[in-house]
């Protein structure tokens, strides 16, 4: 057992780690603190909807596909100097962060504008029928509506938050991606890409397991 | 009293103007029971949903108790709303919410009630609509018409005067209609509120309803009393609605008509003469035969009716007609 994961560093596994969850975890709160309102306005903006606005929505659709259309390993590039200017270096745990968030946020926010046009335009029609204004049509009856379809929705992006900042490893990002690309690729170390890569599946399979549980328990349907 | 002043409504579809609506005129009453009957695509729907303006009418005037809603700003307008219940065909209930909660959800909204006075009314609507063992449940675990009942509950949660109800019964079955349209009879009773139904089965006008205003191609055809309307139709679209609530096949009555011999006459009971032995004595004092070629019994909401089409040989038919005229029968000569 020792000679066969001779080159892991158990110590250096735990604290990228950890950093791989904090990674995930702020660009997943970021993600989805920025992405909830844009999904609702991208949602309310559009075709038929309470305040269809069709300059509001090209314009907000445009952006949302724009970065949903770079690939992350660009994005982390193209987003560098951005990223120095708003935390001081591009490095790093933190240095990640933003263009997690980047790549987070917009496909967040279409996962929202899907699952809020899934709640039956009938619900709409009768909270309007009593006298709701929109604010009280989106927080008291479209958002708790939708609120299983939006927790399965942070539950896609956690995970694609995990294979995105395993990516940032390549630009100097830290955590898991880090390790598995300096040691398991660049040295050959397959007992270390091996063991990276099993804390990454169990890593993945925990937060489904986490969201499904949550989307059973708001379902009331 | 709801008062519609030549109210029209249309849909820009690729630049042109689409007619849901052609210009109408109609009144409402406080306190009865309005039916608008109609085949779907008829503009029922949109009728329906000016009244609270979900739909606002491209022209015309819609006046709620001398009040011009129609210029209403965007805050009275919701306030206007809450005094306007609404119940529909697939329920809308909020699945993320019990029964309590979604009975409750108008009054949190209005804004304007404190916690007791939400519970306690709560509380009254579930006993109302006979609901009370089901309060913490979710609309998923009800039936049909236990989810009609809380939709009646919260439509009611405001104590609103005029409650608009969109097919309300057209997605339960035979039963379950017939207890909703019960209870919504016992609510327009007992609290005076003016009930504004659409429906396409002429059956729930006939049971609920004290006038009706029939629909086609977005106008109104015909309008009235239930009772003149469902026994004495005029236009082809509300005659097709009455045959159809009857099972009777125009086509087969007509069959029928020419087959029988000596005059046909249709002699339409209302009220008490429904109960009278009415034929029998006439045929004896006029020595007139008759044969029934078709008939109908029952009620329109809580008057009972009959009417039948019969065949005459022989005797003095001038004494018949005149005996059943006297005896407040309505007569028609079809033949």
């Amino acid at each position: 057992m020792e000679a066969l994961l001779s080159n892991v560093d158990w110590p250096e596994i735990g604290i990228a780690s950890w950093d791989t969850l904090v990674m995930v975890g702020m660009s997943l709160l970021f993600s989805v603190l920025a992405g909830l309102p844009i999904g609702v306005l991208l949602f309310l903006t559009g075709k038929r909807q309470l305040l269809e606005q069709p300059l509001a929505y090209g314009v907000l659709s445009f952006v949302v596909n724009v970065l949903r259309s770079v690939p992350f390993i660009i994005l982390l590039i193209v987003m560098i100097p951005f990223t120095v200017m708003l935390i001081g270096t591009s490095l790093g745990v933190a240095g990640a962060i933003p263009p997690l968030v980047a790549g987070g946020a917009p496909f967040f926010a279409r996962l929202v504008e899907t699952s809020l046009r899934e709640v039956d335009r009938g619900i709409i029609e009768a909270t309007q029928a009593m006298g709701a204004n929109v604010r009280q049509i989106i927080f008291g009856a479209l958002l708790p509506e939708a609120l299983p379809g939006i927790i399965a929705g942070i539950t896609v992006t956690a995970i694609t938050l995990v294979s995105y900042a395993a990516m940032s490893g390549v630009i100097g990002g830290g955590g898991l991606g880090d390790l598995a690309i300096r040691f398991g690729y660049q040295r050959f170390q397959t007992d270390v890409m091996v063991i990276t890569v099993a804390l990454l599946v169990i890593f993945v399979q925990v937060l489904q397991m986490a969201g499904d549980r949550l989307v059973l328990y708001f379902s009331r349907k | 009293m709801i008062v519609f002043n030549q109210v029209q409504k249309s849909y820009q579809v690729d630049g042109r103007a689409i007619p849901a609506l052609h210009p109408t005129d109609m009144t409402i009453e406080n306190g009865e029971v309005f039916g608008i009957v109609g085949h779907s695509g008829a503009g029922k729907s949109t009728l329906v949903r000016l009244i609270n303006l979900l739909e606002p009418p491209t022209g015309g005037d819609i006046l709620i108790d001398e009040e011009n809603i129609t210029h209403y700003s965007a805050a009275e307008l919701r306030a206007f709303r809450r005094k306007v219940g609404m119940i529909f065909q697939h329920f809308n209930l909020l699945s993320s919410k019990t029964v309590s909660d979604n009975i409750a959800f108008p009054m949190k909204l209005a804004g304007i009630y404190s916690k007791a006075e939400i519970r306690d009314r709560v509380q009254e609507l579930l006993d109302r609509v006979g609901l009370t063992d089901h309060a913490t449940k979710y609309p998923s675990q009800l039936s049909g018409g236990q989810k009609q009942r809380v939709g009646i509950a919260r439509a009611l949660a405001c104590r609103p005067t005029i409650l608009l109800c969109d097919e309300a019964t057209s997605a339960l079955d035979p039963q379950t209609t017939q207890s909703v349209l019960r209870l919504l009879s016992e609510i327009n009773k007992e609290l005076g509120l003016t009930i504004v139904l659409i429906t396409h089965e002429m059956d729930v006008v006939r049971r609920v309803c004290d006038r009706v205003a029939v629909m086609d191609a977005g106008r109104v055809v015909e309008m009235g009393p239930v009772s003149e309307v469902f026994l004495h139709p005029k236009h082809p679209t509300t005659r097709d609605f009455v045959f159809e609530s009857e099972s009777i096949d125009s086509q087969e009555r007509q069959e029928d008509l020419q087959k029988a011999s000596g005059r046909i006459l249709r002699l339409t009971f209302k009220g008490e003469s429904t109960y009278q032995p009415l034929l029998g004595s006439v045929a004896r004092a006029s020595g007139v035969d008759f044969s029934i070629l078709s008939g109908r019994i029952d009620h329109i909401k809580d008057t009972p009716y009959g009417q039948l089409t019969l065949s005459l040989v022989g005797g003095d038919l001038e004494v018949a007609m005149t005996a059943l005229k006297a005896a407040d029968v309505h007569v028609e000569v079809l033949r």
